[in-house]
């Protein structure tokens, strides 16, 4: 499936779910409604984004939750109380995460192995800085989260402002076209002369720094931290990429579709609770959409490699 | 174009270039140097080093011995000496547009509009080598069929890219692209040729070597054996030249073993064998015999519910298709029997499987029981050999299994074989080693993923076959 179409089938699921929500509860159809809605989505993206950039160049990221988590925490202490500081190490994180890109393309590691090593050090740092619930959010960051701009609410204009900002930079910038290039045929693009390990670290970096951003989001919304709070970002952002029409390996994503396929998540858990089901069954129904949307992109394939 | 106006200093020059790979000498005291407006057509069978040559002019590859400069652009690199090259093997990114993968290896290519300035420079380079190719260059490469992937690769090698192109290496260019549409590619390389740009012209199709070189240059065993014009080239001359001159077949070895039984395979495809016959598989490498011998083998083992299969398979790829790098030396020789009898192993069967193996095939080790990977190359392939002939199935599959494997090994394999077809087991062999395919009782030469010719008896022979893996025919 050519790009342009591939963001056709997230796009429909999204809008197939937000009309089924729409019909069981009118009143989401309102401008406090549908903040309501999506706002939580915001972090979600990033992160998606973030773990989009890992699947970019063929690796996965399974610390991608507590990483947010640790980044989380850091914000709500450090950024809070000694802004400089906070500052400082959240930038710190960031090349780190440039770092274990750089190590993972050196050593030939397997990229699903030191990222879950990572995750567990990650989780270790996040209660070493915040050991039980608490802190507060910046007042920036609070205010930033929830200004109201007219017409459009924040989770809208914010989920726009994301696909618009990474599109440019993933599908329209030269080296965006490198980098996904490297997903495509690495050796190609060492051949035609680049360095490989640094286009690794960077692709590792812009998803620590979008991680970076989803953790900040996440605080500002929920004005206190915890060591757990995004635990189960790691799989939702995998589900989120791959909802949004990407594919594991070949370098085959799109940034628009991943923060559609974050809506879709976050939707869907909405979707659930006012269907009354029963939480205990929310995570399975969760699983459900999930296979019935891959299921629907997998016969769109099969039809169009048998023509 | 400026090459002319720097003279006729050769655009590359080797002096006694020298590749080993270990005890390997993959290129073996080469010189060699290309003016500008020239084409060389590069032949030579398999393994006679055309590719460590052309890896050594393009920097892939740094020499082990000897030297290669660059005199007409004086450059230190084979980048800014304008060196580029076209790969057999397909190398662009099949996730990207045509114009984006222009981008990669263009990388003064940026700023705002770039995406247009690349489709422009991208259709212009189609436009040029391939008039009328109808390719869209914001379609995404894996959307386009094989040929077009491969003019694409071609039209993105000579593009401009911000640079001068002087050197362009085209390995197998044609190998998917239908005669029409290689014959436009013959015409533009005559015409860069005579604008002062140089090519080296690597195809198994002797017509198109004929129709665009200037000058051939015939390679066996790591070295130039002959390098003349085009004109003093006949075809029957070409083929006369690659194949080196070898002791003819052991009269023993044709004597053993000519009771042949009955067919017990046949394959839609062509291939067949009779009981206790070694078939040969042979050809240039790549050409579809590894694929023919994984079809055959995965046709016949892969049923979930079909009990025992009637075929083994021997590796040659050791570290992909064969070796459990973890485990011992006996366990990597005896899974193929294991767990066949009961639902316990049977230690003691399992070690005396050991050690008459290691008797019988000569494996070199002390311990049956040290790791697989304490041995050497040669004597882990003497291991698989060991799994394959463990079991009872009649059908030896051997998928190249003599690489990188010392001579003394070869020979004892060689007499093994021999022994094991007397006693009726069937072996089918591919192998990229001329020689070693002159030992079977039959061969088919594969072409193009195609078997060209069958050859059996007194027809088996070095030059035959070379004749059969290249196109004789005009391109």
């Amino acid at each position: 499936m050519p790009t342009k179409y591939r963001i056709l089938l997230p796009l429909i699921s999204l809008v197939v779910l937000l009309a089924a929500t729409f019909w069981m509860q009118p009143r989401t159809m309102s401008y406090f409604g549908v903040n309501l809605l999506f706002n939580l989505a915001v972090p979600i993206a990033l992160a998606t984004i973030a773990q989009m950039m890992i699947i970019m160049v063929n690796d996965i990221d399974l610390g991608m939750g507590a990483f947010v988590s640790l980044v989380a925490c850091v914000t709500a202490t450090f950024l809070h109380d000694t802004p400089i500081l906070g500052m400082l190490m959240l930038i710190a994180l960031i090349l780190t995460y440039a770092g274990m890109g750089a190590l993972i393309h050196r050593l030939e590691l397997p990229a699903i192995v030191v990222t879950l090593g990572m995750s567990f050090v990650w989780g270790g740092l996040a209660l070493f800085v915040l050991p039980s619930p608490g802190g507060a959010a910046p007042g920036w960051l609070r205010s930033l989260m929830t200004v109201k701009p007219a017409f459009v609410p924040m989770a809208v204009l914010a989920a726009v402002l994301i696909s618009v900002i990474t599109h440019m930079l993933i599908m329209r910038s030269g080296i965006g076209t490198v980098l996904r290039g490297v997903g495509g045929n690495a050796r190609s693009v060492q051949r035609a002369g680049w360095s490989v390990i640094w286009l690794k670290a960077l692709a590792y970096g812009l998803a620590g720094l979008f991680a970076v951003l989803a953790g900040m989001a996440l605080v500002g919304l929920t004005t206190a931290a915890d060591a757990n709070i995004a635990l189960r970002y790691t799989l939702l952002t995998i589900a989120g990429v791959i909802l949004g029409g990407g594919e594991f390996i070949g370098g085959k994503v799109s940034p628009t579709g991943a923060v559609i396929g974050a809506l879709t998540l976050t939707l869907a858990s909405s979707f659930l609770n006012f269907m009354r089901l029963n939480p205990d069954w929310q995570i399975g129904a969760q699983g459900a959409i999930l296979i019935l949307v891959l299921t629907a992109r997998l016969i769109f394939t099969r039809r169009e490699a048998r023509t | 174009m400026d090459s002319v106006a720097s003279g006729h200093a050769p655009i590359v020059t080797l002096t006694d270039a020298e590749k080993h790979f270990g005890p390997v000498r993959a290129l073996d005291g080469v010189s060699l140097s290309i003016a500008p407006g020239e084409c060389l057509g590069l032949v030579g069978h398999n393994g006679a080093g055309k590719s460590t040559l052309v890896n050594l002019v393009n920097g892939g590859l740094s020499p082990s011995g000897g030297q290669v400069a660059y005199p007409a652009s004086a450059a230190a690199d084979p980048l800014s000496a304008g060196v580029r090259s076209v790969f057999q093997e397909l190398s662009l990114c099949p996730n990207l547009t045509v114009a984006e993968n222009l981008r990669i290896s263009h990388s003064n290519l940026s700023g705002l509009g770039w995406r247009r300035r690349a489709r422009i420079e991208v259709s212009a380079a189609l436009d040029r080598v391939f008039p009328g190719h109808g390719i869209d260059t914001d379609a995404e490469v894996d959307q386009l069929s094989l040929a077009e992937r491969q003019m694409v690769e071609i039209a993105i090698g000579f593009a401009p890219r911000g640079s001068e192109v002087r050197l362009m290496i085209l390995d197998e260019p044609t190998s998917s692209l239908d005669a029409g549409i290689a014959e436009q590619l013959l015409t533009h390389v005559r015409e860069f040729c005579s604008a002062g740009g140089a090519v080296i012209f690597i195809s198994h199709m002797l017509g198109e070597i004929f129709a665009a070189a200037t000058r051939i240059v015939v390679m066996s065993d790591g070295k130039i054996v002959a390098d003349q014009p085009v004109g003093n080239f006949t075809r029957q001359g070409l083929v006369d030249a690659m194949g080196h001159v070898t002791a003819d077949r052991d009269p023993e070895a044709q004597s053993n073993g000519q009771i042949l039984g009955e067919e017990i395979l046949h394959t839609p495809e062509g291939l067949s064998a009779r009981r206790g016959e070694i078939v040969g598989l042979s050809g240039l490498a790549g050409h579809g015999q590894a694929e023919a011998l994984a079809r055959l083998y995965l046709g016949a083992t892969s049923s979930w519910r079909g009990g025992k299969s009637d075929m083994v398979f021997v590796a040659g790829d050791r570290g992909r298709d064969g070796l459990l790098p973890l485990w011992s030396i006996l366990r990597n020789a005896s899974i193929s029997v294991l767990g066949q009898r009961g639902w316990f192993l049977d230690r003691p069967a399992e070690s005396e499987l050991g050690e008459t193996w290691k008797t019988r095939i000569g494996i070199r080790t002390d311990n049956m029981d040290n790791p697989i990977l304490s041995l050497s190359g040669g004597n882990q392939q003497k291991v698989l050999f060991a799994r394959a002939l463990a079991s009872d199935a009649p059908i030896v599959i051997m998928d190249d299994p003599m690489r990188g494997v010392d001579v003394g090994t070869k020979r004892d394999v060689y007499d093994m074989i021999r022994a094991e077809a007397a006693q009726g087991r069937t072996f089918l062999w591919y192998s990229t080693e001329t020689e070693e395919v002159c030992e079977c009782d039959r061969v088919f030469v594969f072409r193009n993923g195609v078997i060209s010719a069958e050859l059996t008896g007194d027809d088996i022979s070095e030059d035959r076959i070379l004749e059969a893996s290249f196109e004789m025919q005009d391109a």
